[in-house]
């Protein structure tokens, strides 16, 4: 595995070639130099580190109960990882009710290893100071479903009720400038200033695309992010309050966008700029 | 009980109660209000919406005409025009406002001034190479248009509420919701409509 110092003299690389680009005043997006970059380190990922992070932590006997999450069901059995992001959401009986990656860690989090829910969701993402469990244990949990087929069911009704509210999530307008989710991914082909949009809700192959590339790794930040942090940010840019850590909301907002990308290989965690 | 009747009631009691549709969007409005909370400038209220965007959520932008026409009347009828009805200001404090995309989400401070946030979605400047293109390119605007009060007007009234001339347009309503003052907003006619401006050179 290549160490943090070569991913960044390759990004570096990668950026004053298109700054030479940009100086012969050709558009080029920040699409073309990611791929750029996503070239030269193909045989790897810096998420890497935070996936090996997560699987130490799945694995450790912790909380006050000092149990490993290994007794977790995630959808498919206990202590299942294999292949058990590509179905997810998905509804919960002893829940009893629709859960994502994050808000099932969550539950595991709390049923088996005793913290409260206040304590792992006081740190739900990862910054440049202090790492987040629960992000590098979503790494982690993803990077097992790379390959395999999206297969999110709505044969539960509880899980078709779900994605219909998160269509209407994001569909919904609100705020001082009257954002949704659709303002910006509702139309293929656009872009802010450099940054390409996918088309979530009328595009296929873009739904199935950005669903799947995500949790990523993001060089700008140095950070390996996840699903819920990409959620939260989009809402602090549509100029909303910020939404509840795991929320039913964003549940059923993750449950209307991984539906969308049914039938697309998982390929997270992705790398993006 | 023949058939005909037997439609006729079962089409009645589906028009009394609520629909499918409808039993969802109050409950996508109640998780709505119930799991977004305060941060920063960026209050839980907000998530609560005007008649205007609950219309353009409920319809997906595609409103009937009839409620489209009294939505855009309704705004048009709050647009506040300049007192001294001088509609351009400068284009130079125009372009820095139209390349700053910074205001209201919750990582902002309550006195950091909003920017125009143009460039996110327009091209403006033919300098400018790292534009956004969910709203139509505005290059050339004044150039092709020229700057007669009655465009210095309309672009004035476009940008105060873009909504009154297309209730669902992505575009923020920036005089209607208090985003940037009146001498901002004439400083971005003037970006648009200056013959000295780069918009039009």
């Amino acid at each position: 595995m290549r160490t943090k110092q070569t991913y960044k003299a390759l990004l570096l690389l990668a950026l004053s070639a298109s700054i030479t680009a940009v100086a012969a005043e050709t558009a080029v997006t920040d699409s073309d130099r990611i791929e750029q970059y996503r070239e030269m380190i193909s045989d790897g990922n810096p998420a890497e580190f935070d996936e090996m992070r997560g699987e130490e932590l799945w694995k450790k006997a912790a909380g006050p109960n000092k149990v490993s999450l290994e007794q977790c069901d995630l959808g498919k059995g206990v202590g299942v990882v294999k292949g058990a992001y590509a179905e997810l959401p998905k509804y919960f009986k002893d829940t009893n009710k629709v859960q994502d990656l994050e808000s099932r860690l969550l539950t595991c989090m709390t049923t088996l290893q005793g913290f409260t829910e206040d304590e792992v969701a006081a740190k739900p993402f990862a910054s440049d100071k202090k790492a987040s469990d629960i992000s590098s244990l979503a790494t982690y949990v993803v990077g097992q479903s790379k390959g395999i087929k999206m297969a999110v069911s709505t044969k539960h009704p509880k899980v078709k009720e779900s994605y219909e509210i998160g269509k209407r999530i994001f569909n919904y307008r609100a705020g001082p400038y009257d954002f949704a989710c659709s303002t910006c991914h509702a139309t293929t082909g656009v872009r802010i200033r450099m940054q390409d949009l996918p088309n979530l809700s009328h595009n296929k192959k873009d739904a199935q695309t950005a669903y799947t590339t995500w949790p990523a790794y993001r060089v700008s930040q140095g950070l390996t992010r996840s699903f819920q942090w990409r959620l939260n940010d989009c809402f602090r840019q549509q100029r909303f309050p910020e939404p509840k850590f795991a929320s039913e909301a964003t549940v059923a907002l993750t449950t209307f966008l991984a539906v969308s990308a049914n039938g697309a290989e998982f390929a997270g965690p992705g790398l993006k700029r | 009980m023949n058939a005909k009747l037997m439609i006729g009631l079962m089409v009645g009691v589906s028009l009394a109660m609520p629909s499918f549709a409808e039993n969802l969007d109050a409950k996508t409005a109640e998780i709505v209000k119930r799991d977004f909370r305060d941060k920063g400038i960026a209050k839980a209220t907000r998530v609560n919406q005007d008649e205007l965007q609950a219309a353009c959520s409920k319809y997906v932008d595609k409103l009937p005409p009839k409620l489209k026409a009294k939505l855009e009347a309704k705004e048009s009828e709050a647009i506040k025009f300049p007192a001294d009805g001088k509609f351009m200001g400068d284009w130079k404090a125009g372009e820095k406002l139209a390349q700053s995309g910074r205001g209201m989400t919750w990582s902002d401070k309550a006195e950091d001034p909003a920017g125009g946030n143009c460039y996110n979605c327009h091209q403006l400047s033919s300098k400018e190479i790292a534009f956004g293109t969910i709203g139509p390119s505005l290059l050339n605007f004044g150039k092709v248009r020229g700057n007669g009060e009655d465009i210095q007007r309309y672009v004035y009234a476009r940008i105060y509420d873009a909504k009154a001339s297309n209730a669902c347009a992505n575009m923020p309503r920036f005089g209607h919701m208090g985003i940037l003052s009146e001498a901002q907003m004439k400083d971005l006619v003037a970006l648009l409509l200056d013959p000295e401006s780069p918009v039009n050179k």
